[in-house]
């Protein structure tokens, strides 16, 4: 099993489409002002990917909802970052 | 919703459901929120729950909790690329009841403990996400929901919304939490027949062991891997600080995927089903990162007041112990007719100091930055360590005396005379 979609599929999830609960508050500053893009490296579930022309773009439907993004851009705080609306969000079957 | 509560719990994780059972089987009216579809679905754990803790508020637990199996044995591993140097403590002693410890599946868990939290008589409504708290003056007096109309009022709000904790920082009660200041965990949960783990792992029905690990699984970051038995399953997880995690640009996913591969590991997963991949923060600041956790009409517990003993792998019964600690207060105040002021709600700080949660993470208190200034003891101990064990046994016809020379000249080729005294002495310091 070694990519993460393949692990992420074992989970369950009940996603609210079109209103996702992380949001990169300015898209320039990952762009050009952040280097290090720690988002991209240290999110379990591999949320965000870094495009080519240094963008960084998030995709929240297998978010394990761990808080790790949030913490770790510490340097400029652009992670806007809420739990998803009640009964939204991944499902533990065990936790 | 606009009634009045004596007490609104804000999570149902261990901490929350200890509070909240605390508060309603003495007679407070109690509402709980949960933002999971059922208590346990947002909440993740190893997950090993430590009998004592629960004992003081559910002393008959053993008779319907969901528990799978008791450990019987211990095992420490330090692991170098393709070997390990271990220790192990079984005992008969752990086997018999009722048991110290157990494994437990935490979706579970945490269902039994909130349907034991509502048998008392609290109201527990889930699928429901606290947005902020609602204040007056500089005292909390109720929170806004995610539901239509979601206002609800409270003499006292504990906030035990669990590491991240958004309330405490939208409020102003806690400050961000720092990359050095807290661990990701990523886990995998693997099943398998019961009587392969039984045999795999040397043990009866429902006896279980835990294996603890650190060494090189963790790549040279300040962390630790474990694998525990459940009744069928495994569970198997690695966690680094998530400083040293961002700045060594190892991804979670590919640490549990090497260390799934290593050679001792393996053949303990063979065969098994994947059925979940989850992850979790964990609170690892120790004494120092404990933020002021109580103020007028709130007070914080568990993992929202970063309650964990990184050294004991402790933080459940730390959970339990500060809710049911909490809920006390509040019974407390109430039966002598005094109001839930920040001055008299420190009464909770002061109740925690005396006991072992307070004891425990101030004995500890330099772990943190011990660990973090010295990761020697992650990298460069388990190498020598594990090479000092093949180098004297194997049998390839050099003698005892000069394998010893060798294994002390290695030592002090990779740290230096002075480096192992003193790497000595911090180490006794650190535990001291």
């Amino acid at each position: 099993m070694n990519k993460v979609e393949e692990k992420l599929f074992q989970n369950r999830y009940r996603v609210d489409a079109g209103r996702p609960h992380i949001q990169i508050a300015n898209a320039d500053v990952c762009q050009i002002k952040c280097e290090s893009k720690p988002c991209v490296v240290c999110c379990p579930a591999s949320c965000y990917t870094k495009e080519g022309d240094g963008q960084v773009t998030l995709i929240t439907d297998g978010c394990l909802e761990c808080g790790t993004c949030r913490v770790v851009c510490s340097e400029h705080r652009n992670v806007l970052w809420e739990y998803p609306r009640g009964g939204y969000g991944i499902l533990f079957k065990f936790g | 919703m606009s009634e009045q509560f004596d007490v609104i719990v804000v999570g149902a994780g261990p901490a929350g459901n200890a509070a909240a059972y605390t508060a309603a089987k003495a007679g407070m009216k109690v509402l709980q929120i949960e933002r999971g579809e059922s208590p346990g679905s947002k909440n993740v754990q190893g997950a090993i729950l430590y009998s004592d803790a629960l004992e003081k508020i559910i002393p008959d637990f053993r008779d319907d909790a969901p528990l799978e199996r008791h450990l019987i044995e211990q095992r420490m591993w330090m692991l170098d690329d393709d070997s390990y140097v271990g220790s192990t403590y079984r005992s008969q002693a752990f086997n018999s009841p009722p048991y110290n410890r157990y494994t437990i599946i935490r979706a579970q868990f945490d269902r039994w403990f909130s349907k034991r939290v509502q048998d008392v008589g609290a109201l527990t409504i889930c699928e429901t996400t606290v947005l902020g708290l609602h204040m007056d003056g500089d005292r909390v007096v109720g929170v806004k929901t995610d539901r239509v109309g979601g206002s609800v009022y409270a003499d006292a709000v504990i906030l035990a919304d669990g590491v991240n904790s958004l309330l405490a920082k939208k409020a102003g009660f806690h400050a961000e939490l720092q990359p050095r200041d807290v661990a990701l965990a990523v886990k995998e949960i693997h099943f398998m027949p019961d009587t392969t783990i039984e045999s795999r792992f040397n043990v009866g029905p429902q006896e279980g062991v835990a294996i603890e690990m650190a060494g090189k699984i963790t790549q040279g970051m300040v962390g630790t891997g474990f694998l525990y038995t459940n009744a069928e399953s495994l569970t198997i997880g690695v966690g680094c600080l998530l400083s040293d995690l961002r700045a060594q640009k190892i991804t979670p996913h590919q640490l549990i995927e090497n260390m799934k591969e290593h050679p001792a590991i393996r053949p303990l997963l063979e065969g098994g089903e994947m059925k979940e991949y989850c992850a979790h923060l964990i609170p690892e600041g120790g004494y120092n990162a404990i933020p002021t956790i109580s103020g007028a009409g709130w007070l914080m517990v568990g993992d929202a007041g970063m309650f964990v003993n990184s050294v004991h792998r402790e933080g459940s019964n730390l959970a339990m112990t500060t809710g049911r600690i909490a809920a006390e207060t509040l019974i407390e105040l109430r039966a002598a007719g005094q109001d839930f002021t920040a001055a008299n709600l420190a009464r909770y700080r002061s109740k925690l100091d005396d006991s072992f949660v307070m004891k425990d993470l101030k004995k500890y208190r330099g772990m943190p930055g011990f660990l973090e200034k010295n990761p020697q003891f992650f990298t460069q101990y388990p190498e020598l360590i594990n090479r000092a064990a093949h180098t004297m046994l194997l049998v390839d016809g050099a003698d005892k005396k000069t394998k010893e020379r060798d294994i002390r000249q290695h030592f002090i080729r990779k740290r230096s005379r002075r480096g192992l005294i003193g790497d000595a002495f911090k180490f006794w310091r650190a535990f001291e």
